[in-house]
């Protein structure tokens, strides 16, 4: 087989037969602002008379990726992935139970609350549900200066020119600074949030379904915003979501996650033209396709059953159970997530689309 | 489920222990500490120092607290003796203490007054519970209509209604102005007719209080209840609209309104305080009110026991109806 | 120039599901809600129509006003008033003793709710709630055949060990198999018109997957009617044979499916498919959204609904848009353009729709 040249540090390897979490060390460079080893999150389950640790909730498994300066990480997976816990653990909102989280080579996974105190600046969390995620009682102008007021900083010109600037970069009239936020729609809502996230010039907005709660019309108009935002203020994204369309549109590369494992990354092209884990695969086929002439054509992969439970997941590749290329070898032994071509990694034992030599070599072992 | 139920009991069984604890603690080791004689509480101020004494010795006041716990616990189970140079008084098992003042264990004056108020508790419960659910139905039904208003009206008069007003009042009337209902408490085994009669107001009067209370939760239960997606595949499988209320909705309404129940009943056979009084009953409630004229602690020890073991039984019970109820509580 | 059918004619019904000039309002403390508000269309047996339009747009009030459950339940104040004539069958529902309508729920019409979770009662177990849904329209039935009956639909619709699954609580069920007990639930009877209202939003991809397979095939195979209702454009083109396109309580747009999609005439419909996201295609342009949000049903904009957030209001002369509600015209003209089905409510002359759809946004998708 033929050594790939990767076009980062931690993609070339000598011998395709790297596993990452082991021995590779991903890049410190200056392209990555945020290193992610190993992430490891179990949540525990009590049972019976003395409420015993009887297991966990497997539901962020041993993760290794990293997200560039000013690219745009999409996270795409079903109910049940640990796409949200992932969130909150890189924004440290949840502590990891193992692993590595590093912002800017600096290893936050453990830090406590005044430690990341400075940190918050730098990271930004944009929720899902515009209704829940704001408090009513406040103002807009409240809301979105509160940033400001914890942290201490005060902002050139005052904390309320600089929250009308914000909601005017955001498309919200900044004379609406002493309203609530039952007052606004949906969609002005979520621009509320990220005008809260945006307050105090992030480098990294980790976003969880930022628009699964909003009407489509709705949808487009904060997709674009964020493109905008991104452009605008070179923002790094990473955006979490279960619609594949929507990834697809605001993604540089994408990671693929099932039960807690990341399956798939790669960048969008590559991910969308020709995925190689079936699950990825599966998944596209899945997604409707709003053009009815598509419909007889399509040849769709239909899985079998559901995901299963986090608590006690399949052995070896977890997505073995529901598999239509697994073989005894999926069953006893977990596949190594592997760059097959630069830049796309992939951990499975039976890969689609890969070049032959990789193939070859994976599945015997 | 076992370990449900087994878990429960446990829960049960700390939760008593942790009441004992915490009365005896309040009754006798904590006047020790801030100085005040417990002796001298029981007694009271007039009586001379060798009746202090004799009472001191008898209540073992002067042993640690500790061992007067542990021989408060195991007179529960074992009964205890009372001794001192006077001799000494037996109090058997379960003991939950003696009354010098009276001369005469708690325990059996309780259970002698336990039908009273389990006679007034139950006959209240039964006619709040059908008023009370019924109106809140019928409210929640016709939710908005003249019913509706007026119903909710008189709930909110039922709830801020003082007992003691309401009481007095139907006293006034149906009894020494109509003479309708009269008569002292007699038990049910002696004359079921006169128990009934003697009851009958005192029934109606604590029943409408809780009734207003159980109209307003029913009410509100009900309008959830009623706008729950399931209630609305009911509705699209063509059920009848009485099978989709009493079977559907009020399967789902009668969760909140167990766990009331549970609690209010349980605080009732503790006594009805003030309906006791003013009806004159001779239940827990009124022998609470009189031990604490008297200072009879034994006897405030005894009913405050009673009630919080009521209490914490009553939930016991509204846990396992729960898990009868509730599949999601059965299986998980 | 033809026109929608005229309403309260009270002819005899030509389509198995003819609905008339609907109207569905609801008073409230803040003004009267017009969640449908003039609504026709037919649809024949063994055929799917799909519903399409954001929240608010009346699509699920819709559906429950042809079930009829607008008016049970409702006894006291804020009750619906509900006008227009729902034919089905050859019999006219609206003016119907409500008893005879209740009948025909759940026996000759059924409906598929959004969240099995929620629309199944949590206290009753699957098996119980398929049963009372067919012995109340077979009261003869003994609960053995009844239960056989639960057992063998659970079967179809691909429930694993239907005979043991039937004594299981909904709570038991995963989210995908709930849907599929609900689905069950709503064939026992084999009904001539089947409803789903947003069949697998709150399912995951590979789920919605494998349920719209089965409505497909369960059509094919019961050969009823179906009414899909759903704001996702990929689920109406894999099921739907004609689209609705619902704006403000009314039709903007009905057609075949394959017309709606390749031709649309409306600038909503075009609003929504330009703000929609594409699984199917590379996009690097922005997504084009529908500017503002929906329209406040109770102040809904006089004219056409859609006027203040139309690009293309002031096209057609003298402010017509704003003043007069167009009325639902065949496209074509006589109709021949568009197989005489193609139906859509704009004030813009249908050349100048033609143009702007070819030249300016088809390109752009």
């Amino acid at each position: 087989m033929k050594d790939h040249e990767g076009r980062d540090g931690h993609e070339d390897h000598e011998g395709h037969a790297m596993k990452i979490p082991g021995q590779h060390a991903p890049s410190d460079g200056p392209e990555a602002l945020l290193t992610v080893e190993g992430l490891v999150k179990h949540f525990p389950i009590t049972k019976g008379l003395l409420r015993r640790q009887v297991g966990a909730v497997q539901a962020v498994d041993g993760l290794t990726f990293d997200v560039r300066t000013g690219e745009t990480l999409g996270v795409v997976g079903e109910s049940g992935c640990g796409k949200s816990t992932m969130g909150r653990l890189i924004t440290r909102l949840l502590e990891p139970t193992g692993g590595r989280v590093a912002f800017q080579g600096k290893d936050i996974s453990h830090l406590g609350v005044a430690g990341m105190r400075p940190l918050r600046r730098d990271i930004q969390m944009i929720f899902q549900d515009p209704y829940s995620s704001l408090n009513p009682r406040h103002t807009v102008g409240t809301i979105v200066g509160a940033p400001f007021r914890l942290q201490g900083i005060a902002p050139e010109g005052g904390v309320k020119k600089e929250v009308q600037r914000l909601l005017e970069l955001v498309g919200l009239n900044p004379e609406h600074y002493n309203r609530y936020p039952h007052e606004f729609s949906g969609g002005q809502r979520q621009r509320i949030g990220i005008a809260r996230a945006l307050a105090l010039k992030p480098k990294l907005v980790v976003a969880d379904e930022p628009v699964s709660a909003l009407d489509v019309s709705i949808q487009a108009q904060v997709v674009n915003l964020l493109d905008d935002l991104q452009d605008e203020l070179g923002l790094t994204y990473v955006i979490i979501a279960h619609d594949l369309s929507v990834i697809r549109h605001v993604s540089d590369r994408i990671a693929v996650m099932y039960l807690g494992k990341l399956v798939e990354l790669t960048d969008r092209t590559s991910l969308y033209t020709k995925p190689m884990h079936p699950y990825t695969k599966a998944l596209l086929s899945a997604v409707p396709v709003p053009d009815p002439k598509r419909r007889a054509k399509r040849e769709r992969i239909l899985l079998k059953g559901d995901v299963p439970s986090p608590i006690s997941p399949p052995s070896g590749c977890r997505f073995h159970t529901r598999c239509w290329k697994a073989t005894d070898v999926c069953k006893v032994q977990e596949p190594p997530l592997l760059a097959l071509e630069p830049g796309h990694q992939v951990a499975c034992h039976h890969p689609e689309n890969a070049p032959e030599a990789a193939a070859a070599g994976t599945s015997g072992g | 489920m076992f370990a449900y139920i087994v878990r429960r009991l446990f829960a049960v069984i700390v939760m008593l222990l942790v009441v004992i604890l915490v009365t005896f603690g309040i009754f006798f080791a904590i006047p020790k500490f801030t100085g005040a004689d417990p002796a001298l509480m029981y007694i009271g101020k007039q009586a001379d120092p060798a009746a202090i004494e004799g009472i001191r010795e008898k209540l073992g006041l002067g042993k640690p607290i500790l061992e007067q716990f542990w021989n408060f616990v195991s007179g529960i189970f074992a009964g205890r003796d009372y001794s001192s140079a006077n001799g000494s008084v037996h109090c058997p098992a379960p003991c939950f203490g003696y009354s010098f003042k009276h001369e005469n264990p708690v325990w059996p004056e309780l259970t002698s007054r336990l039908p009273v108020t389990l006679s007034l508790a139950g006959g209240a419960c039964v006619l709040w519970v059908t008023g009370g659910v019924l109106t809140g139905v019928v409210s929640a039904l016709k939710r908005g209509t003249v019913w509706d208003r007026t119903a909710m009206t008189v709930a909110l008069g039922g709830v801020s209604l003082p007992i003691y007003f309401t009481a007095l009042l139907s006293l006034a009337v149906f009894k020494y102005k109509l003479g309708w209902v009269g008569g002292e408490y007699t038990s049910f085994a002696d004359a079921p007719g006169s128990w009934f009669g003697g009851l009958i107001l005192p029934w109606v009067t604590l029943a409408f209080l809780y009734a207003a209370m159980y109209a307003r939760l029913t009410r509100a239960t009900m309008l959830e209840v009623l706008g729950e997606d399931y209630i609305r595949t009911a509705r699209a499988k063509g059920l009848a609209e009485p099978v989709v209320i009493g079977k559907h909705a009020m399967r789902s309404t009668m969760t909140p309104i167990l766990t009331v129940l549970g609690m209010d009943l349980g605080a009732l056979v503790g006594g009805a305080i003030l309906t006791e009084t003013a009806f004159s009953l001779p239940g827990l409630g009124q022998a609470a009110v009189a031990a604490i004229n008297e200072r009879d602690l034994p006897m405030i020890l005894g009913v405050t026991l009673i009630t919080a073991s009521a209490v914490v039984f009553a939930n016991l019970v509204v846990d396992l109806l729960y898990a009868v109820i509730d599949p999601r509580v059965r299986l998980s | 120039m033809t026109t929608a059918p005229a309403p309260g004619t009270g002819d005899a019904p030509t389509a198995f599901l003819d609905v008339r000039d609907l109207r569905i309002h609801f008073p409230t403390d803040d003004g009267l809600v017009k969640s449908v508000d003039g609504l026709s269309f037919q649809l024949e047996k063994g055929r799917t129509l799909g519903i399409v339009g954001e929240s608010g747009s009346g699509k699920s009030v819709t559906s429950l006003g042809i079930m009829g459950l607008h008016t049970v339940g409702q006894y006291g104040r804020g009750r619906a008033r509900i006008s227009g004539e729902i034919w089905l069958d050859g019999k006219e529902l609206m003016g119907a003793d409500p008893d005879e309508v209740r009948r025909l729920r759940g026996r000759e019409m059924a409906m598929i709710f959004q969240d099995p979770l929620s629309a199944m009662h949590p206290y009753f177990t699957i098996g119980h709630q398929i049963t009372e849904a067919y012995r109340v329209h077979h009261p003869d039935a003994d609960k053995k055949t009844a239960r056989k009956r639960a057992v063998e639909l659970l079967d179809r619709v691909g429930i694993p060990q239907p005979d043991r699954r039937v004594d299981d609580y909904p709570h038991q069920f995963s989210g995908g198999m709930r849907q599929r007990a609900m689905i069950a639930m709503a064939l026992v009877n084999n009904p001539e018109l089947l409803i789903a209202d947003e069949p697998t939003t709150a399912l995951d991809v590979t789920v919605q997957a494998q349920i719209l397979d089965l409505i497909r095939d369960l059509q094919k195979e019961f050969g009823s009617a179906v009414i899909v209702i759903t704001h996702d454009l990929g689920v109406v083109a894999e099921l739907a044979d004609d689209i609705l396109v619902m704006y403000g309580g009314r039709c903007v747009e009905r057609g075949p499916a394959e017309k709606v999609f390749s031709e649309p005439r409306h600038p909503y419909t075009w609003g929504l498919l330009g703000s929609m996201p594409r699984i199917d295609r590379e996009q690097t342009d922005r997504l084009i959204p529908v500017k503002g949000s929906p329209p406040s049903l109770i102040n809904i904009p006089s004219g056409c609904a859609f006027n203040p957030r139309c690009p293309y209001a002031d096209v057609p002369a003298g402010g017509i848009t704003r003043t007069e509600r167009p009325e639902l015209r065949l496209v074509g003209g006589d109709g021949a353009a568009g197989g005489g089905r193609h139906w859509s409510a704009c004030h813009m002359a249908e050349e100048e729709r033609a143009r702007i759809w070819t030249e300016e946004i088809a390109p752009k998708l």
